[in-house]
Parts: C-alpha cells; sequence; structure tokens
C-alpha cells in the first residue's frame, strides 16, 4: 500500500530536469536534500504533502513508522545539513506528540496550553496562504523575463573642450608660488627605545666582574618585558658562544651563567 | 500641444533606460530652457501614448515613475535576442519575497514562523541583490534583527505602481479545503 503510492508521488522537476530514481522505501530521495528547500520548500511542505496525498493509504502507517522514515532522512541529512536535519527532526517530534496525545485519554482543560495539532493546522493553514499567493506573484508578468523596457542609443553628446592655453611665465609664476608657501608640514618620527645586545653583553660582563655567577633571571630587568628577556637570552649565548661565560641548567628552570674569564685569570 | 516638448519628453525616456518621475522630467527639461508644469507633460505622456498605439510600445506608470517598455505582446518576438534566459525564481524565494511583500516590515525570523523552515541568508542576501528588498530598521527585540521591506525596484520590476496592485492575500482555507481532514490527520498520525 505505502509502496503504491510512493510510486504516485509526483516529484517536482529539479533544475528542470525530472527526479527519477525514487527509493521505495524513502519518502523523498536522499540526494533531494539539497533541492529540498528549492523545490519542496521544506518540512512544512512536506508536511503539507505527506497529509494531502497520503490521507487514504496511510491509514495503518504508525507514527513510528513516519519517525522511522525522518530519522532515515536525516541520517542522509546531517552530514550535509545540519539545521535541515533539525527542522525535520522537529518535526517528527511534532508528529510523535500529536500521536501520543491522541492515544492518552482525553482529559478537558480549558485554560490548558493549545493543542498541538490546532497550532500545527493553524500554521499550515497561514503557510498555505502565502504559499499560494506566491504562486501567484510568481506569474505576474516580471521585467526581463514577460516583458522588456525600450530604451535608445544615446547622441553623440559633444562637449565642447577649451584649450587649455598658458605660458612659461604664467608657469614659473604658479612654481614659485607653491615654493614659497609656508611649510606647515613638519615630520615627526616616533622612535621606541631600543633595547641592544651589545650593550647588554657589557652590562653582564660587568655584572660577572663582581661577582662570578648569577642566575638568568637576576640579569632581566622587569621593565624591559619580553623584549628584555630576549635580548639578555641573545647576549647571553653570544658570551658563550665567545667563550666568556658558561651556562649552567640544573633540573630546576633556572639558567645560570658562569664567568670563565674570572676563571682564566 | 507642443510638439517640441512632447518630443523632448520623449528623448528624455528613451535616453534615460529607467523610470523617470514627472518632477525629475520637469527639472531636466527646466536645465535644458524648456519650462513647462507637471501637467503639461502628464499630458504629453498621454500624447505619447497615444501616439505609441499604433506601435510596440508603450508607457506604463510604476513605482518609480514612468517607463517606455515593449509591449508585452511582443516579448516572444524578443526572447530571441539573448542567449541567455533570466534566471528562475525558485519557489522557497517566491515564498520568502511573498511573505515580505504583504507582512513587511518583517525579520528573517518572522519568515521562518510562516515558512516553518529556516530562511537562508543566501536567500535574504540574493533579495537584497536584486533590489527587490531592504533593510528598512531594526526591530527593537533581542538581537537586534534586521527588518525588511520591499522596494520600488521589486514594484517596478512586477509592472506596478502600488504595493497593493498585488494580488490580494487569501482569507485562510478551512482545514478540510486544503485536505487536513480531522479525520485524516488522525489517521495520518
Amino acid at each position: 500500500m505505502q509502496n503504491t503510492t510512493q510510486t504516485q508521488l509526483e516529484f517536482p522537476t529539479v533544475m528542470g530536469q525530472p527526479y527519477e530514481v525514487i527509493p521505495d522505501d524513502l519518502f523523498i530521495p536522499p540526494n533531494a536534500l539539497e533541492l529540498c528547500l528549492e523545490t519542496f520548500s521544506g518540512p512544512m511542505d512536506l508536511l503539507l504533502y505527506l497529509i494531502k496525498k497520503e490521507n487514504i493509504n496511510i491509514l495503518d502507517l504508525d507514527v513510528s513508522n513516519i519517525t522511522d522514515q525522518y530519522i532515515e532522512y536525516i541520517n542522509f541529512m546531517d552530514v550535509l545539513q545540519f539545521e535541515l536535519a533539525a527542522e525535520y527532526l522537529v518535526m517528527a517530534a511534532t508528529l510523535a506528540e500529536i500521536k501520543s496525545r491522541m492515544m492518552l485519554p482525553q482529559e478537558v482543560h480549558e485554560d490548558e496550553e493549545e493543542d498541538p495539532k490546532s497550532a500545527l493546522i493553524k500554521r499550515l493553514q497561514e503557510y498555505q496562504r502565502y504559499k499560494s499567493v506566491s504562486e501567484k506573484i510568481a506569474v505576474l508578468p516580471r521585467v526581463d523575463r514577460d516583458f522588456f523596457t525600450a530604451s535608445a542609443k544615446l547622441p553623440e553628446i559633444n562637449i565642447e573642450k577649451k584649450d587649455f592655453q598658458i605660458t612659461k611665465e604664467e608657469l614659473v609664476a604658479i612654481y614659485q608660488e607653491i615654493r614659497s608657501r609656508p611649510d606647515l608640514k613638519i615630520n615627526h618620527q616616533i622612535d621606541f627605545e631600543e633595547l641592544s645586545t651589545q650593550e647588554r653583553i657589557q652590562i653582564i660582563l660587568g655584572i660577572l666582574s663582581r661577582r662570578n655567577i648569577i642566575s638568568f633571571s637576576k640579569t632581566l630587568r622587569k621593565s624591559e618585558g619580553r623584549h628584555g628577556v630576549v635580548v639578555t637570552f641573545l647576549a647571553s649565548l653570544e658570551l658563550a658562544k665567545d667563550g666568556h661565560v658558561e651556562l649552567i641548567q640544573n633540573k630546576t628552570d633556572e639558567i645560570f651563567l658562569k664567568s670563565k674569564i674570572g676563571a682564566t685569570s | 500641444m507642443n510638439i517640441k516638448l512632447i518630443n523632448a519628453v520623449e528623448a528624455l525616456l528613451f535616453g534615460a533606460g529607467r523610470p523617470l518621475r514627472i518632477s525629475e522630467i520637469r527639472s531636466f527639461l527646466e536645465l535644458d530652457g524648456l519650462v513647462a508644469e507637471l501637467s503639461d507633460i502628464k499630458k504629453c505622456l498621454n500624447e505619447l501614448e497615444s501616439r505609441y498605439k499604433e506601435s510596440s510600445l508603450e508607457i506604463s506608470e510604476i513605482a518609480s515613475g514612468y517607463r517606455l517598455q515593449i509591449k508585452q505582446e511582443f516579448s516572444p518576438t524578443l526572447t530571441h535576442l539573448w542567449n541567455e534566459r533570466t534566471p528562475r525564481i525558485s519557489k522557497a524565494l517566491m515564498e520568502t519575497i511573498s511573505i515580505i511583500a504583504y507582512k513587511q516590515p518583517v525579520t528573517r525570523g518572522d519568515i521562518e514562523d510562516i515558512r516553518g523552515v529556516s530562511v537562508s541568508t543566501q536567500s535574504i542576501r540574493s533579495l537584497l541583490e536584486r533590489n527587490w528588498i531592504k533593510v528598512s530598521g531594526f526591530k527593537d527585540a533581542p538581537g537586534r534583527p534586521a527588518l525588511y521591506s520591499t522596494t520600488k525596484e521589486f514594484l517596478d520590476d512586477l509592472d506596478m505602481k502600488n504595493i497593493s496592485d498585488l494580488p490580494d492575500l487569501p482569507d485562510p482555507i478551512e482545514a478540510n479545503e486544503i485536505g487536513i481532514e480531522d479525520q485524516a490527520i488522525s489517521q495520518a498520525i
């Protein structure tokens, strides 16, 4: 029963080509997903479709069957379009809610929240209004499709060009005038204090001449920030390379600078 | 009626290649030293219309003014001039523009509420690019969502003067008429 209705479903043409491959166990071909919004206009449409077309044959189709098929559809979709998958999930959940409400004994409470079924019908009705009017608007005469505007090539428009006349003397006078304008522009150069590696080497050597060993962190000045750390580190490496100091690191993170000059002299 | 004035109005309409308002026509004429009342220009337009009766042209009054058009009966003749067909507008996009047209100003959320699906940024953008809609404000609600309204160009493109020229929005159809019979719905689920 289900299958016969499936084959009767009329799928709109997609990009001018009829959709032919329709899996028997699916309401909608899974690869129609991307076009779903365009041709089916999404789940509202689909739901309308289901309710409209399936109302005779769907008699023995229970909600779990519908939700199963929705979920199957979602499985196809979630890889591609999460948003859409969520829409369908809401739809499936709504259907499940309606179904469960119908199966439970009816209790009449006046001030209860709106029955989802009537809310759904209301939404479908509202949507139907715009859907049908949009079909009317779609066939209204439209520019460049149904009618065309008229225009004519513009005639040659002659704008008189005045000759540009200037004498040598005028040119010189203008140039001199420009030169004699007061210079109101002054360049400012903003320097930032550079930290010199050479200078730092001298500082470190100075410290090491007074005490034989110093920890790396003690040579830093807080005000110099990260830049200072880099310069001090470069200076230390430079000194080590030239054999002036020995860099020692124990199990701690701290590096020590040990003077080699003092040891030799 | 001054034939020179009529021809000048005609020349402006032909040359502009876009709709012109009567007031615009007047100021253009004035720049050229032709002084005319608005009513005179209206008369010129009427004159031109009767002149075109036997031709393929017509003057259409639309939202942005007056425009020279080729009578629609000649459209089939013209379509072969261009190889490219004008891009189709999807059903989804038509629904979106319809909701904006009747309920404006609306937020994207309002459209989504009616259509029941999310409205893609792309479809809003494509309507904006087409100049069919514009952002007319921001709703005083959390997130200050943009409010969309239709433009004059939308009306121009559909050969309309006012938004009221749109077809009437149908009344809500009874549930059973759109095939949602109560019984059917119970059975369906």
